[in-house]
């Protein structure tokens, strides 16, 4: 009871905290965005569409959200964590009798919470800027919610196991960025995932934002897209098998070598 | 909670490679009581206070504090110690009250956060985020938060580095008025005037050891403690170390009307502190 009501308190600190951090604010919200514009916007010329007649923002659109969702908890957790680490913050709140579940409710809270923000914004963008049109039977949207969940879930859990890894708050960015950055190429977020070559499709298939952003092509395209996927098919069940298996993983390696304080510092 | 130590500590060892970063210290902190540890750069210190607070594992002694051993005590224990650790750079993004009144919610019996937010001399800041602070109002918020849970003993890392003298006063009236309240305390300093106004033991470690513990006013041994009465006769500087200077001086002056360049010095707590200190290194 105290662990979840201490959780609930942690969230509305994170959150808070988190939107008077303007940079990283600015980064996180508007970088799915003005990607999906600019892409959206250059390969859209005249009109070109993938396959026979997707537009390119509708094509593109299912890969930002996942790319956001990469970025608001893989990311965002994996940096945070490692800063609160090296300026101290973990191990002060070592030092009082905060449940640790607490303090990683509150992470994951803050996580749902900017997630949220972030899909609104793009969906909002996507629909009255390039004329995307939204989910249309209750199947998609829950497809879209689960997806978005389990995805969320998944980033945030391997973003804490992710944090332990660089040495400082300043190598973490360096560390991290690299990550995020090769995985969204590899992944068909950027470009057409079935143009990738199949080595590549192969590669990605190892990491969890390629089946995020599978998911949410099954939500955002027509049936018939499916062809396009290597399978095929929108392969939903291994989607989620993935995800889950990556969220094992993270949780197993964040138990693991999670620490409260700097290297060394023991 | 009937026992009367708030912390005792017996033959504590820990090292780091070949180094014993303490090497066999003895610490007892009675309930209510300032114990102030002194003690130059890397003389085990914060290893030590570090152990105390769970922070560390010891490799050998026994350590006891608020009756359990902080390696394997839990939150229940967590919530009657307060920690203010060394310097830290946390919590940019929140104002002192939303953060006094945060950390009230970790602890069952906390104090109300207004009069904490008042104690530490912080109202005019209140709404000031934690990034917007000067280095001592941050200090003070870290005592703050440390106090917040109404802790029955208190760590102290070095509280004051950085504060200019009159914030240095008001943050010992601070910690008087803790302990006038039954909090214990356990403070490292590198201030000797510091430990002198508000220790009621000090004990001093050098090279992971205790080499001196008592009474600020009562540490060294007699020979250290002794005065020293100067004066110039035949035109040279001469000096005597004594335990009766009273009688050094009424030898001295059945030879001279006025005894030139008359001086009669007691240790300071530095003098004597240096000489414990020093006395260690040149046995190593």
């Amino acid at each position: 009871m105290t662990t979840m009501r201490l959780g609930w308190q942690r969230t509305r600190y994170e959150v808070r905290s988190f939107f008077r951090e303007r940079d990283a604010v600015i980064f996180i919200f508007a970088y799915p965005v003005i990607m999906l514009a600019i892409f959206a916007t250059v390969f859209g010329q005249g009109g070109a569409t993938v396959g026979d007649d997707i537009p390119f923002a509708q094509y593109f659109l299912p890969g930002m959200i996942a790319t956001g969702i990469l970025l608001s908890s893989f990311q965002s957790m994996a940096l945070d964590i490692a800063a609160e680490r090296d300026r101290g913050g973990l191990k002060r709140l070592r030092g009082t009798p905060l449940p640790p579940a607490s303090y990683f409710l509150g992470k994951v809270g803050q996580v749902l919470v900017t997630s949220l923000v972030q899909l609104a914004l793009l969906l909002a963008v996507a629909a009255l800027l390039f004329d995307v049109s939204l989910p249309d039977s209750p199947e998609r949207w829950f497809t879209l919610a689960w997806v978005f969940l389990l995805g969320t879930a998944t980033g945030t859990i391997c973003g804490v196991g992710f944090s332990s890894l660089p040495r400082s708050a300043k190598s973490a960015s360096a560390v991290v960025t690299p990550v995020v950055l090769v995985l969204q190429f590899i992944s068909g977020v950027f470009f057409s995932f079935f143009q990738l070559p199949s080595w590549m499709q192969e590669a990605a298939s190892i990491f969890p934002l390629k089946w995020m952003a599978q998911g949410m092509r099954s939500v955002f395209l027509p049936d018939g897209a499916a062809a396009l996927e290597p399978a095929g098919s929108w392969e939903l069940g291994l989607v989620a098998l993935v995800l889950v298996v990556w969220l094992v993983i993270g949780l197993v390696i964040g138990v693991r070598t999670f620490r409260w304080q700097r290297r060394g510092d023991r | 909670m009937t026992d009367e130590l708030a912390v005792r500590v017996r033959g504590l060892h820990k090292r780091y490679g070949d180094k014993h970063a303490v090497d066999g210290l003895d610490l007892e902190v009675a309930r209510g009581e300032i114990v102030a540890v002194l003690g130059p750069n890397g003389a085990g210190k914060t290893t030590t206070v570090e152990i105390l607070e769970g922070y560390r594992h010891r490799d050998a002694g026994e350590v006891t504090v608020l009756g359990q051993d902080p390696q394997t005590a839990g939150r229940d224990w967590r919530a009657r110690i307060g920690i203010v650790l060394q310097s830290s750079s946390d919590l940019d993004e929140a104002t002192v009250t939303e953060l006094v009144h945060h950390w009230a919610t970790f602890y069952p019996h906390p104090r109300d956060p207004e009069q904490v937010i008042d104690a530490v001399g912080l109202r005019e800041k209140a709404k000031t985020r934690a990034g917007a602070l000067s280095g001592g109002q941050r200090r003070r918020l870290d005592v703050a938060l440390g106090i917040v849970g109404n802790p029955e003993l208190l760590f102290l890392d070095e509280p004051t580095t950085g504060f200019d003298p009159e914030a240095r006063r008001a943050f010992w009236e601070l910690i008087a008025g803790l302990r006038d309240d039954g909090t214990a305390i356990l403070l490292t300093t590198h201030y000797l005037d510091e430990a002198e106004q508000l220790a009621d033991r000090a004990v001093v470690v050098s090279d992971g050891r205790v080499v001196a513990t008592g009474a600020p006013a009562d540490l060294g041994d007699r020979n250290a403690r002794q005065a020293m009465v100067r004066w110039v006769e035949d035109g040279e500087h001469r000096e005597i170390r004594t335990d009766t200077p009273t009688a050094v001086i009424a030898e001295l002056a059945g030879r001279f009307t006025e005894i030139p360049g008359l001086q009669v010095l007691r240790p300071t707590l530095e003098d004597i502190y240096l000489s414990l200190v020093d006395a260690k290194e040149s046995v190593r």
